[in-house]
């Protein structure tokens, strides 16, 4: 593969109406310029390969991956791609400069604080879902490739060794040893294994890891025996390191650092939540665990892995798509409404789709209604625990494990955007309501929370009726 | 400017005017048919007319083995198909069967290269069913794009190292990169006989501008082109693999 020579690129070389800048950074990958030229209105960088004679040729597999990825992203967690120069004439890839610090500069500060891990970990899952959501998988997660912006937001840089579904793997005859960042890549990453969008799952397992303890939880392999140890050994449990983690902190990072990919989260999205809601979190033994297994457990995994058949191939969109987190709004204010099995039983239909659905339950109760009863009972707290008794009463015959369930009260004087904030904040892909009854059609808050909700949701809507009987 | 790219149209006549409208409203400027133009369907005649319209335009129209069993039966169909290919001679006027006879296995343009099967050996109509095979057809066309039909599937091949291809299977209607610092070999799927469990036709559109292929599944009323085969009196297990598109 012949090229131009590195020369070419320079500062104030100008490139198809651009003008290279300041050389930001130099890799074994290619260089980042800063560049101007054309009024996108966003400060731009170019990164351009190491080509030519004496260059390995990795460079340009992973600058022509990202070159033909970038353009089929979009949304806020990824830079917004501008221009891309042709590889066999002047290969440059233009794209949005992310402003902000990479989490790996913040690490660098040391540990990270519970609430901190917590908030910062659910903006970077924030972050990987969109990009799964989009069929695409990262397969390069660590610190130094999520930028945090100032409002918080978290965006994924170097797409280099990404894979979309759409697109030709260039990297799947890829015979260098385990493509990634040893610390970060997934057993099946260290199988050379490039089709399992909860590779980056496993990844963000690490970061989280990292960001709550300040160690790498395999540490920093450099043969490819090292780097197997994660197929089979369990870390040592990040409360091992700090107690002061929460159990429903390690309960998250040691889900999502399963061996076996179908044993952990099966979607950013469901780690998002978890990370925003830790009293949802249900406990396992993975909270608590205080060492790593024993020799002879550490033995059995060793044997099982190399036995073990690879995962099934899943694409990301699909395996998303069979992960729902679906949001049931309860009307914990009329237990006896007839609309409540109806609704139970609509519900129940629509988990039997999935095995890997979150349900999240929400009753809605109005500020005025705390307040006044606040009087009576002694406290709004009080009222919100009867509330929340109701919505486990109505959840309860479902029979779904602690782990698939989250229950929330919320106080709001208005119960449409009450729900509509919650879903969106929450990844959530459907939301499950009551219509109101034709006697109920002139009355205010269930109408226009049940049609407010359906015209603005971002998600799709199911509103269950219950049928009018024939009058007479 | 937009290349379409059809293959393995198999006399299906509804089939081909469905790919054709679709080529033209999506700015398709030249056709090339990569081959068995006859063979399965009831349409052989309506079907080479048109074909033949297109080569007087400039089209590039590749001989595939159906196309070449009209001149003489090869031994390796099976009964049924050579009972079709029997029909079809028939069906056939002179002058098409003379224009089946004159096409080329092969044919270079530019940076591309058109065959029915393998460039290794177009005669032997060996199926690309292996990075292997794909690569061993991309080494002997010598060029930037080998565009094929024979194996009814839409596949990409790209050399992705030197000596080694990688296959991918396309979304339809998503457009694929495919740059000239690379060598790929597409597989454009069955205009008239899809296999995948899907009865829509399939063809594939390259812009040789934007370096990008788009492969595409088009519906069509397949049951239709199935009707036709059982009227015709060819065999009923032909016109099921239409209707089911297996």
């Amino acid at each position: 593969m012949s090229g131009p020579p590195a020369a070419r690129y320079a500062t104030g070389t100008e490139l198809d109406g651009f003008t290279l800048g300041e050389r930001i950074h130099s890799g074994a990958m290619g260089h980042i310029f800063r560049v101007t030229g054309r009024d996108s209105g966003f400060p731009m960088i170019a990164k351009v390969p190491r080509v030519g004679p004496g260059e390995s040729g990795e460079g340009i597999i992973n600058f022509e991956t990202e070159a033909m990825l970038l353009p089929a992203l979009s949304g806020p967690h990824v830079p917004r791609f501008v221009a891309v120069g042709s590889l066999s004439r002047t290969p440059y890839l233009v794209t949005e400069w992310i402003d902000g610090e990479s989490l790996g500069q913040l690490l660098e500060r040391g540990r990270m604080s519970a609430s901190d891990t917590a908030r910062v970990g659910a903006a970077v899952a924030d972050a990987v879902h969109s990009l799964h959501l989009q069929d695409a998988i990262h397969f390069d997660l660590k610190p130094d490739n999520v930028i945090l912006k100032a409002d918080g937001t978290a965006v994924l840089i170097d797409f280099g060794i990404a894979f979309h579904a759409h697109f030709p793997d260039l990297l799947a005859e890829e015979q260098r040893f385990a493509a990634g960042s040893a610390p970060y890549i997934s057993p099946e990453q260290v199988q050379r294994m490039r089709s399992d969008p909860r590779s980056d799952i496993f990844a963000l397992g690490v970061i989280l890891y990292e960001m709550a303890t300040g160690e790498l939880p395999f540490g920093e392999p450099s043969t490819m025996a090292g780097l197997r140890d994660r197929l089979w050994l369990d870390p040592v449990p990040p409360r091992v390191h700090a107690p002061d983690i929460p159990p429903w902190l390690q309960e998250i990072i040691l889900r999502c650092l399963e061996p076996r990919p179908e044993r952990r989260y099966q979607s950013a999205a469901h780690i998002a939540f978890d990370l925003r809601h830790p009293e949802q979190v249900a406990p396992t033994r993975r909270a608590t665990k205080a060492a790593q297994a024993g020799v002879l457990e550490q033995a059995r995994r060793w044997w099982l892995s190399r036995n073990a058949p690879p995962a099934p191939r899943s694409l990301p969109k699909s395996l998303v798509a069979s992960s729902p987190i679906i949001l049931v709004a309860v009307d914990t204010g009329n237990p006896d409404d007839e609309r409540q099995p109806a609704l139970r039983r609509a519900t129940a239909d629509l988990l039997s789709l999935s095995s890997e659905f979150r349900l999240i339950c929400v009753s809605v109760i109005a500020r005025a209604v705390a307040a006044e009863r606040s009087g009576e009972s002694g406290s709004s707290s009080g009222v919100y625990l009867e509330h929340l008794a109701r919505l486990r009463h109505w959840v309860t015959p479902l029979g779904l494990p602690p782990k698939r369930l989250s229950l929330h009260v919320i106080e709001s004087a208005n119960p449409e955007n009450a729900l509509l904030d919650f879903a969106a904040n929450n990844h959530v892909d459907l939301i499950v309501l009551g219509a109101p009854q034709p006697s109920e059609r002139g009355l205010a808050w269930w109408r226009s929370a049940a049609s407010g909700v359906t015209a603005n949701a971002r998600c799709s809507v199911h509103v269950v009726r219950i049928p009018e009987r024939a009058a007479g | 400017m937009i290349i379409a790219l059809l293959s393995d149209i198999h006399a299906n006549l509804e089939a081909l005017n469905a790919c054709l409208k679709h080529a033209a409203e999506g700015g398709a400027e030249r056709f090339a048919f990569l081959g068995d133009l006859v063979g399965y369907g009831a349409d052989p005649q309506a079907v080479v007319d048109i074909v033949a319209a297109h080569a007087a335009h400039g089209a590039i129209v590749i001989k595939g083995n159906h196309d070449e069993a009209i001149e003489k039966t090869p031994r390796y169909m099976n009964d049924s198909v050579r009972a079709v290919i029997d029909w079809t001679r028939q069906a056939l006027s002179d002058e098409c069967r003379a224009f089946l006879s004159a096409l080329p296995l092969e044919v270079h343009e530019q940076d591309a290269c058109f065959v029915h099967a393998s460039a290794a050996a177009p005669e032997r109509w060996d199926y690309i069913d292996s990075p292997a095979a794909a690569h061993r057809s991309i080494d002997a066309a010598q060029a930037t794009y080998t565009f094929s039909g024979h194996v009814h599937d839409q596949e990409l091949y790209v050399e992705a190292r030197p000596g080694k291809a990688s296959v991918f299977r396309p979304i339809p209607g998503s457009p694929v990169p495919i740059g000239r610092h690379r060598r790929w070999l597409a597989l454009v799927g069955s205009v008239g006989q899809p296999r995948d469990g899907n009865p829509a036709a399939a063809y594939a559109h390259f812009d040789t501008e934007r370096e990008q292929i788009t492969f595409r599944r088009v519906p069509y009323d397949h049951c239709a082109a199935a009707a036709k085969i059982e009227r015709a009196g060819l065999p009923l297990s032909i016109a099921n693999r239409i209707a089911k598109g297996v």
